[in-house]
């Protein structure tokens, strides 16, 4: 090294400066667009609110909780995947109903409801609800979600809210 | 600069001694070489553009499904809906040519310059075969998007490797994975493109590599010679 001043940057710590800098420059230019590639779909936002119809209120026996399956289809990335929905309808009387989720409150299994104990069981980790929804043991953190219903000309509609 | 080392300093230290860092560093690194010119940087510019390619190889696969009902769609869904999926995959389009290019331009130099000779000549035996497979990368990566274009290339390149008398049908066979191009042809192009080629040619170029630092590059031939 020729340089004798101890200010002058001498040519190997020049091209340690400048090659890092284009490193990091050309890392970070490629570095972030990967991390938005990766992320991108998963924040994409679908869904929004649709009122399914249910089909006519005598389908539900007042007193007696009948499960009510329907499938959506949906749209994820290159492919249209029908997604099952079961919910839990109990009538009480014409006007008054409760609409359940059956997904558990705890890690999302289907809950079942079971005539001869009366309860709502989760098969997964033995939660178990009332007809209420109420949890009466097991791990559920909170009782069974409810979906917003409406009646129209003696159709039952359930508001389904995603996104 | 005081006189007690820095934490930094110390942890530095300490990996150093176990991992044998600043080793590493100054035989790769602060090598001797010999006055050379630009055309001395092929290679590293290969290396780098086979980097680039491994990652975005690799990132392509998170959303590139290998079937013939998915294949296009997925690759118009990379290229359409995913957040610099263009980019990502106009680097892998474009880099794979150009590795092509590179790996040639620097097998002309070392031709050129007579490097391949002894000591030599297992670094040049393995990077003919690392040309081949750059070569294997582009041909099995030509048919992924199932275009009609990838297909039809697909459709003439098998019939040339199945030129040779005798074997020839069988190499066809082999390569599309029975009678005609299909789902087998795309699963195994697919394969040989993200798993076996790669894989072999990271083995080859780590050899290349040490290689090249145990012997060091040649000079550049002079008038005397």
């Amino acid at each position: 090294m020729s340089s004798h001043n101890p200010h002058d940057l001498s040519r190997r710590d020049f091209l340690k400066v400048v090659g890092s800098f284009v490193g990091s420059v050309m890392g970070l230019g490629l570095g972030l667009p990967l991390v938005s590639y990766f992320v991108s779909p998963a924040l994409e936002v679908q869904g929004g609110d649709k009122w399914i119809p249910a089909g006519p209120l005598e389908n539900y026996p007042i007193g007696q909780p009948t499960l009510f399956t329907f499938t959506l289809t949906k749209k994820h990335g290159w492919e249209k995947t029908s997604q099952s929905y079961g919910v839990y309808i109990i009538r009480h009387s014409d006007t008054d109903i409760t609409v359940f989720s059956n997904v558990c409150t705890h890690l999302a299994c289907r809950v079942r409801w079971h005539d001869d104990q009366e309860q709502f069981i989760c098969p997964c980790h033995d939660a178990h609800f009332a007809e209420s929804g109420e949890v009466l043991s097991g791990p559920a953190p909170r009782p069974l979600d409810q979906y917003e219903y409406k009646i129209e000309d003696g159709t039952l509609y359930i508001h389904l809210v995603e996104g | 600069m005081t006189d007690k080392p820095s934490r930094m300093q110390a942890l530095y230290a300490w990996l150093d001694e176990r991992l044998g860092l600043s080793t590493i560093y100054k035989v790769v690194l602060d090598r001797k070489v010999p006055k050379v010119n630009w055309w001395y940087t092929l290679g590293s510019a290969t290396l780098f553009l086979f980097t680039m390619q491994v990652i975005t190889g690799i990132f392509l696969t998170v959303y590139y499904v290998p079937t013939p009902d998915h294949a296009y769609d997925s690759v118009n869904y990379i290229m359409q809906d995913v957040s610099f999926g263009w980019l990502v995959r106009g680097i892998h389009h474009w880099g794979a040519s150009f590795m092509v290019l590179f790996v040639f331009l620097h097998m002309l130099r070392v031709f050129y310059m007579g490097a391949y000779k002894y000591p030599r000549e297992l670094t040049w035996v393995i990077g003919v075969l690392l040309f081949v497979l750059t070569l294997g990368m582009g041909f099995t990566g030509y048919l992924l998007p199932w275009n009609q274009r990838a297909y039809w290339a697909t459709t003439v390149g098998t019939q040339i490797a199945g030129t040779p008398p005798i074997i020839g049908p069988w190499i066809t066979r082999i390569l599309r994975g029975g009678e005609e191009i299909s789902a087998l042809t795309l699963s195994r192009f697919f394969s040989l493109h993200i798993w076996m080629i790669p894989a072999l040619m990271a083995l080859l170029i780590a050899v290349h590599l040490y290689l090249v630092i145990r012997i060091g590059i040649s000079n550049p031939p002079s008038k005397d010679e």
